[in-house]
Parts: C-alpha cells; sequence; structure tokens
C-alpha cells in the first residue's frame, strides 16, 4: 500500500505515431495519474495497441514525449525504461522455468534477491507449486498469471496490459478481471490496460479512454462515460443506446427544453444540452426507458421482440417512424408485453444525453460482443 | 548503439552471402576465357568459345547427360521410398520406431568416404560389377534419408484436423489422402525430391568408389580435368545449371504465390 | 519451396512428434510404408558395413583372395600409421564447423528477420550453388587464393592492398602453417574449403529454427530489461540451439570425411584420412587396412556425435 505514493504520472504529450501507409495514433496528450488502473478502450485498429507499445518503449513515436513523473523516456529503449507489459500472448519464453521467467527481469537489472523476490511473486498470484514446471505446461489461464507476476515483480512505473484476458474463456476472464484488480491494488502499481472489450474496461478501472481511429473519443470514470457519452461513437461503443432524432424548438423554461422528435413533443433536461445546439440526437439507455407511461416524454410503438434474461426482459419495440427502441425492463413483477401488442415508451428529461445530430448515428456499433 | 548493430547483422550477412556465390562468380567469368594451356586458371583474352560449343570436348555432355538421368532416377525413387516411410513416422504408432529412427539417421552422420568405400566392399564380395547400377542404388540410398527427413517436418506440421474434416465431409480414405494430405505434403515431397536431385547430382566421392570406365558422371569428368587440364566448357555447365536451379526454383515459387492469390 | 529445403534441414525435435496415432487403421500399414525403404538402407547400408566391419578383420591379398582370421591388429597398425591423418581431419573439421557457424549465424538471423520475396530470394541463394558442382566451385576457389596470378591477389593489388595478401602469407609461414607462405596450398585454404563447401548446411537449420523464434519474445526480453547482447544471449541463442545442433552435425560430420577440398587446396602436409581410406581401397589394394580406417572414422564420429547431442539434449535427431 505505501508504493501508490511513491508512484508517478505517465505523460503522454502531443504523441503520435505514422505508419507508411497510415496515421496509427494522431497527436494526443494523454495523463495517467500515478497509482490508478486505466483502460485505454476502442475496437481493434483504433491504435490502443500502438500506443500502449510507444510506453513500452517497442514502438518510437513520430512525435511528442512520453514522460514518467519529470523523466522523459520518450527516447530511451524498452530496457532502459521501467516499463513492464504482460503481453497479449504471454511471451513466456518457453525454454526457461516459470520461476526463471519470473526472475528473468530482476536478474537482468542485477537484484541479488531475484529469485526470493520471483519466489514471493508466483505466490501473489498462486502459482507457487508450478515454480519448476515449464510454460506449455500450465493451463492458459496459469500462463497468464506467470505473464503478470514476471512483469509485476519488477515494481515497474507503469504496468502496461495489452489484451491479457483476450485468450481466456468467459469463466476465466471474469475470474481474472477480479484477480487483476486485486493485485493492482495490493501492489499499488499504474496499470494500463488495453483491451476491447467495454464491461471489461469498465468493471476494472478507475479511468477510461475511449479511442477511435488514432484519437481519444472521451476520456472519464466509467460512470461518466455511460452516462454521458460524449459522441455517437463512445455512445455505441459503450453498451446499447436508443438515438432519436429531434430539433430543438424553443428557448429553456424550467429547467428544460423543448424539441420536437419525428411529430412527437418531448422536453430535454437544459443543462444536458450543449449551448447553441439545434439539431440533435437524444440517446436514451435501454434500462432507462420504460413500458407505460409513466414518463414525462411518452411515445407509441408495437412490441416486435421480447427476450427474457432473467434478470431483465429485453424488448425491442417498433416506433412509428420505423426505428426499433431497446427497453429493458428489470423483471421487478411489473407488467409484462407480449409481441404484437402496442405500448406507450416513456422516459423523463435527465435520463437521457444529448449529442449533435452531425455525428453520424451508428459510429462504435459493435456486432459482436466480445 | 542499435542502428549499428542492425547495420553490422547486415554487413555480416551479406558478407557470408559474397563468399557463398564469389565462387559461382568467378566460375561464369572464367566461362568468357580462351586461356592458353590446358589449365583454365589465369584470364587471358575474353571468349564466347564455350559458350557457343558447349558440348566441344569429348565426355564433357555424356557425362552431364549421365549426371541428369541418374539424378532423375535417384530423387524419384528416393522420394517414393523416402515418403512412405516419413508417412509411417509421422502417423502411425509402431513397434521398432526408435530402431528406424537410428537408421535413417546413420547414413546422414555417416562420411561418405565410409560409405563409399563399404558398398564398394559388398559389392567386391557379392560379385557385382561397379558402373551405372551400381551408382544408382547408392545414390538412393544416401538420398533416403534426407527425402525422409524433408517429407516428416511437413507430415508432423500437418493438423490431423484437416483429414478428420475431410472424412466428416464424406471423403474416402483414398480420395482424402489425395485431395487434401497430398497437396497439403506436396511442398516437402518436392523439397525432398530437390535436395535429392542435388545431392545426386553434385556426389563425387561415393560415386568414385561404385564407378567404372564407362560411367563417367559429370563430378567424376570434372575431377579427371582437374587432373588433366580444365575445359572452359565446365564452367559453361556449371553456370548453366547455377542459373537454372535459380530461375526454377523462383519460377516454382512465382507459380505457387500466383495460385495462392487466386486461391 | 526454398523454405520446405531448409525446413527438411532440421531435425523435429518434440518429444511427441508422432502427430495423433490412428488407431483405426491397420497394424500393418506402416510396416507396408516402412518395408521397401529400410530394407533399401538394410541391403545397401547396414550390409556394407557388416561386409567392412568383416573385411577389416580378413587377411590375405589381391590375387590369391581373402581369408577371415579375426585378425583386431589390423586397427593398432591403423591407427599407428594413420593417427595424424585421423586427427588432422577432426581438427579441420572442427575449426570449419565453427567457421561455418560464425559465418552462417548472421546471415541465418539476417534471412529468418526478412519478409516475403526477399526471404525467399535469399533462400534460394544460399541453396543454388550446389547445383554448380561443388568440384567446380572449389576449383573457383583455387583460382581465388593462388599467389601466382589469383584473383585476391589480383583484387588486393587492385585496391592497393596488396601488402595483406603478403602479411597473411608471412604470418601463416611464420606459424610453420604453410611452407611458401602462399594461402592455397596450406592448411588454412583447406579449412578454408571446408568451411565454404559446407556452409549451406549450416546455414538452413540455423535459418529454419531461427525462423519459428517468436519475435514477441524478444520484445518481451527487451521490455524485461534485457539489453541487445542480453537477449541475444538468454533468448535467441537457446531457442536456436536446435538449428545449432543439427547444423554443425551437418557440416562436422561430411567435412571431416572430406579429401577433395585437402586434394584440391591443400599440400601434402593436409591430407585427410578420407584421401588415405580412398587411396588404400583404390590404389593400393589393402582393403583390410582402408576397411579398418573407414570403421575407425565411423566410430570416432558416431562417438563425438553421440557425445554432442547428449550434451546438446536433443532428444530425436531425425
Amino acid at each position: 500500500m505505501a508504493a501508490v505514493t511513491t508512484t508517478e504520472d505517465l505523460r503522454l504529450v502531443g504523441i503520435s505515431k505514422e505508419f507508411e501507409t497510415f496515421t496509427a495514433v494522431h497527436p494526443m496528450d494523454l495523463t495517467v495519474p500515478g497509482g490508478s488502473f486505466f483502460a485505454l478502450l476502442g475496437p481493434s485498429g483504433c491504435g490502443k495497441t500502438t500506443t500502449l507499445r510507444m510506453v513500452a518503449g517497442l514502438e518510437a513515436p513520430t512525435s511528442g514525449s512520453i514522460l514518467i513523473g519529470d523523466k522523459d523516456i520518450t527516447g530511451s529503449k524498452a530496457y532502459q525504461r521501467n516499463v513492464n507489459t504482460v503481453f497479449q500472448s504471454y511471451a513466456l519464453f518457453p525454454h526457461m522455468s516459470v520461476l526463471d521467467n519470473v526472475a528473468f527481469g530482476l536478474k537482468r537489472k542485477g537484484d541479488r534477491n531475484a529469485m526470493a523476490k520471483a519466489v514471493e511473486a508466483l505466490d501473489l498470484v498462486q502459482l507457487g507449486p508450478v515454480a519448476k514446471k515449464k510454460p506449455s505446461q500450465l493451463s492458459g489461464g496459469m500462463q497468464q498469471r506467470v505473464a503478470l507476476a514476471r512483469a509485476v515483480v519488477n515494481r515497474p512505473d507503469v504496468l502496461l496490459l495489452d489484451e491479457p484476458l483476450g485468450a481466456l474463456d468467459l469463466k476465466l476472464r471474469r475470474q481474472m478481471q477480479i484477480e487483476l484488480k486485486r493485485i493492482q491494488s495490493e501492489v499499488g502499481l499504474t496499470f494500463i490496460h488495453v483491451t476491447h472489450d467495454q464491461e471489461e474496461a469498465m468493471t476494472m478501472a478507475d479511468t477510461i479512454a475511449v479511442m477511435n481511429a488514432g484519437r481519444v473519443e472521451q476520456l472519464g470514470d466509467p460512470a461518466t462515460l455511460y452516462e454521458r457519452p460524449a459522441s455517437t461513437f463512445v455512445a455505441n461503443f459503450l453498451g446499447q443506446s436508443n438515438l432519436i432524432e429531434a430539433s430543438v424548438t424553443g428557448p429553456p423554461s424550467g429547467g428544460v427544453v423543448p424539441a420536437r422528435a419525428h411529430g412527437q413533443d418531448v422536453v430535454v433536461s437544459a443543462e444536458l444540452l450543449p449551448a447553441g445546439l439545434k439539431d440533435i440526437w437524444i440517446g436514451v439507455r435501454p434500462e432507462k426507458l420504460r413500458l407505460g407511461g409513466g414518463g414525462r416524454n411518452k411515445m407509441a410503438g408495437l412490441v416486435t421482440d421480447a427476450s427474457f434474461t432473467g434478470v431483465a426482459t429485453q424488448y425491442l419495440v417498433r416506433m412509428p417512424w420505423g426505428f426499433e427502441v431497446m427497453v429493458v425492463q428489470q423483471n421487478d413483477g411489473s407488467a409484462r408485453a407480449c409481441v404484437g401488442e402496442n405500448v406507450t415508451v416513456s422516459w423523463d428529461p435527465g435520463q437521457e444525453f444529448v449529442l449533435d445530430q452531425n455525428q453520424a448515428e451508428d459510429a462504435g456499433v459493435v456486432v459482436d460482443h466480445g | 548503439m542499435s542502428w549499428i548493430r542492425r547495420h553490422l547483422l547486415t554487413v555480416a550477412a551479406m558478407a557470408t552471402l559474397t563468399i557463398l556465390l564469389v565462387p559461382n562468380l568467378v566460375v561464369a567469368i572464367y566461362s568468357f576465357n580462351k586461356p592458353d594451356g590446358r589449365f583454365n586458371y589465369e584470364l587471358k583474352r575474353f571468349s564466347l568459345d564455350a559458350w557457343l560449343h558447349p558440348c566441344g570436348t569429348p565426355g564433357i555432355c555424356d557425362s552431364l547427360g549421365l549426371s541428369l538421368r541418374i539424378g532423375l532416377t535417384a530423387s524419384v525413387v528416393a522420394t517414393f521410398l523416402g515418403t512412405m516411410i516419413a508417412f509411417a513416422l509421422g502417423r502411425h504408432r509402431f513397434r521398432g520406431r526408435a530402431t528406424t529412427n537410428l537408421l535413417i539417421f546413420m547414413p546422414m552422420a555417416t562420411p561418405e568416404v565410409v560409405m563409399g568405400s563399404s558398398l564398394l566392399a559388398l559389392f567386391l564380395n557379392i560379385g557385382l560389377s561397379t558402373g551405372k547400377l551400381a551408382i544408382l542404388i547408392a545414390h538412393i540410398m544416401f538420398c533416403l534419408s534426407f527425402v525422409v527427413v524433408a517429407v516428416k517436418a511437413r507430415v508432423a506440421s500437418l493438423d490431423p484436423r484437416l483429414e478428420e474434416a475431410a472424412a466428416d465431409l464424406g471423403s474416402r480414405p483414398v480420395s482424402t489422402f489425395v485431395r487434401v494430405t497430398l497437396p497439403l505434403v506436396a511442398p516437402g515431397i518436392a523439397a525432398g525430391a530437390l535436395l535429392a536431385f542435388s545431392l545426386s547430382f553434385d556426389d563425387y566421392i561415393i560415386t568414385n568408389f561404385n564407378a567404372s570406365p564407362n560411367s563417367v558422371t559429370f563430378p567424376m569428368y570434372v575431377w579427371g580435368a582437374s587432373q588433366r587440364g580444365t575445359p572452359v566448357q565446365i564452367n559453361v555447365i556449371g553456370t548453366v545449371m547455377f542459373l537454372v536451379s535459380v530461375a526454377f526454383v523462383l519460377g516454382a515459387q512465382l507459380v505457387a504465390a500466383r495460385r495462392a492469390k487466386r486461391a | 519451396m526454398a523454405e520446405a529445403v531448409a525446413e527438411s534441414a532440421l531435425p523435429t525435435r518434440s518429444p511427441g512428434t508422432p502427430a495423433r496415432p490412428r488407431r483405426r487403421r491397420a497394424n500393418w500399414v506402416p510396416y507396408a510404408l516402412l518395408a521397401p525403404g529400410l530394407l533399401w538402407l538394410i541391403v545397401f547400408f547396414v550390409a556394407p558395413m557388416v561386409t567392412t566391419l568383416s573385411t577389416s578383420l580378413q587377411q590375405g591379398n589381391v590375387d590369391d583372395g581373402y581369408v577371415l582370421t579375426g585378425n583386431v591388429a589390423v586397427y593398432w597398425e591403423a591407427l599407428q600409421a594413420y593417427w595424424p591423418q585421423l586427427l588432422r581431419s577432426l581438427v579441420y573439421a572442427g575449426i570449419a564447423t565453427l567457421l561455418s557457424l560464425a559465418l552462417g549465424y548472421p546471415l541465418a538471423y539476417f534471412i529468418a528477420s526478412r519478409k516475403g520475396r526477399a526471404k525467399n530470394f535469399l533462400l534460394v541463394l544460399v541453396i543454388a550453388p550446389f547445383f554448380t558442382s561443388f568440384l567446380i566451385r572449389t576449383m573457383a576457389w583455387q583460382s581465388i587464393l593462388s599467389g601466382e596470378g589469383g584473383l585476391l591477389e589480383k583484387l588486393l593489388g587492385w585496391l592497393h592492398l596488396g601488402f595483406l595478401f603478403d602479411w597473411f602469407g608471412n604470418v601463416l609461414e611464420f606459424l610453420h602453417l604453410s611452407p611458401n607462405g602462399q594461402i592455397l596450398g596450406s592448411p588454412w585454404a583447406v579449412v578454408w574449403g571446408l568451411t565454404y563447401n559446407f556452409l549451406p548446411f549450416m546455414i538452413l537449420p540455423l535459418y529454419t529454427s531461427l525462423d519459428r523464434l517468436d519475435g514477441r519474445l524478444l520484445e518481451a526480453a527487451g521490455d524485461l530489461y534485457a539489453t541487445p547482447r542480453e537477449t541475444f544471449r538468454y533468448v535467441t541463442w537457446p531457442l536456436s540451439l536446435p538449428g545449432v545442433v543439427s547444423g554443425t552435425l551437418l557440416t562436422f560430420i561430411p567435412a571431416a570425411g572430406d579429401y577433395i577440398n585437402s586434394r584440391l587446396l591443400g599440400n601434402t602436409n593436409t591430407v585427410m584420412i578420407g584421401q588415405v581410406i580412398d587411396s588404400q581401397f583404390l590404389r593400393v589394394l589393402d582393403y583390410p587396412l582402408a576397411a579398418a580406417l573407414s570403421f575407425i572414422l565411423l566410430i570416432l564420429i558416431l562417438g563425438m556425435v553421440t557425445a554432442y547431442v547428449r550434451k546438446a539434449g536433443t532428444e530425436e535427431l531425425v
């Protein structure tokens, strides 16, 4: 726990990376607070892994600099940086025992207690008993923990995790997420976690930077990103969103702004409406919509699909203009609707988020949830 | 530092490549020479004589023909026998596996001079006369192991699930073998055959033990020439063989690449 | 295809090579597949070895025939008479193998780190010299290394570096490695010829094992504070050992038995054991002695190979 105070911020200043044929990362600034669990989230090809590799020193940035605390490490080699990586493929040395793998970094740094520390790190990830085995004799989950121990044992300023749980099955992944979080709070190091799995990022990270096409779309804590996405990309990439086209029709009064959406009058919370915006997307998360007229904004529709998921029921309701909104209703004993039923969908102002209509409706839509 | 190191590697690699290719360059240069004496040692005058009359020295093209025939026959037979062994080793579990492996390994671990002289001893003992047949037998023998190794590497890396998938899709064993297994192992077989041909074509030591005066292979002809006087035609043939092999391998790769693109 | 040739040069190392044995096939199938090839090897490899052993223990002469007398003394005689050539062969082959390793490793590493076409083209260049008879290529070295109008001397002279040629010759003379200060005809020319001739046999297996090396492991080493030198020492080198082992074997074994290089590039003081066996068999016609020498060479090499492989920890060689 004491380690937390000594951990310094990682700062990326105007950093960018251009490859021969494309720009992987556009110039960006990013500060990762010391001791935090930070996630870089985005679809594949968004530049998150390139960013990570630049921090690790495996890729040289085209411009900008990387600082840990006040120390500029832009020009230093991977082996000169006090930064360690848990690789996606684990990259465990196949010819060395698990223990030798974990002790590798300490030995290179000339640590006399390398072996003792390695044993300790293996205990931390509960792999003490297999220290003498070769990596190939371990299961995927165990290999993953060896990779983690091999990085953590060096007490790096920053620990980078490159989709470390990607190769594990769902159950193991959940387990490892909790484990990672536990280890992070135990050792108090700065973790930067690269992932395309929004759920994983939200469960684990203190702060998430959502990346898209080489740029950071939005930076914030998971709740803010989810409740107040700054772009349709973020709205769609993190969870489900119902985006309804609307235009502002009058000045604010009583904390709300009147608007018209597909011929229906609705109101939008005044404080959520960016100043000067007229044509807007009103975004409402499925669980914020209610079946029935309980909310202030009401719209009529036809239930086209209902799927029972245990905790909740998920409905698709077709609106008069053809758009299907998703409604998630808790199974809290309230009445259920059937397919083919005409229903009213409603929500209260303040539950929505408002975005510029210039943004593409389907940006960041995830077809397949990983 | 890393820049220097990276380029140091390039320099070292190019130096080795130069060493590998310099003799071929020299052979090519000397193929345009018109030496004064019987030996083609010193560059005197530029001449196309040898290129215009590659068979201009008695015996040279006969020996080349014999070497090509022996090389082809030996590589075909060795590839056939070796591929069968490779499949047995790569695909089956059987008793005597270790002994088989040892038997395959031994010819590669035995110096040519020992193999050549031993075969001669055998032929002398059973009264078989040396000559073309003896050479062919010897070549098949020492090429066999190399084919086994080449094909086995490929068979071992083959995903058995592909064959299972073929069977699952209703393919009979024979058609699975012809349509799935063989095409996948083909590069290994081709490599084995190529290796066998080059080993056979280039062999002197074993051949020398088992040859007779009327079975002069190309390497034996060259050896004889090195003692009596070297005709420039030797350089022409050496250069042509080099160029043909480069063109052949690159051509084969081009065809394979084009096929892969089309698929 | 060039890749496949390279592949073939490396023994598969994994202990579990038999890829999923299949039980449903009849048990006679593997034996049917093995029979023709193994029979060939038994008749034309094993039987000759037995014949050689038996020949070595016979006494007699070409005209009257030979009788098996169990004359073990011939081995002692052979060793006594030809131990210098035997030792020389092993030493030359050993030096040539180390030289090949030193020369071949960078090229193999370089090729393995290339991509696509460049890689294939380089591999072809490594293999292609095979197709020009090695005798012709060795003769080319004669004209390169020759002190009288040789190409190397001319090239150095043209570069005003002629003194290098003389200087090297003087060093050789001083070290009693060359009687007349000539490179051609000295042990060094022979070792050089051996190195050159078997270099591809070194490069191909090295290439194969380096090509299989996962680049991410090198990154991981760098990430874990290993300098490039340490990365090589602790990761690259150990993981390329299978290639090193088969490369050194494929170089050392033929080099130890070779005598073409010694004949074409050496002198009477560089005679190697292969030359002795050759002349005893084909010219002197002392079959028992030649057979005994063959057998001694074989046993020596097999002994060294076995010890070496044990030490390197490679279980299955083929």
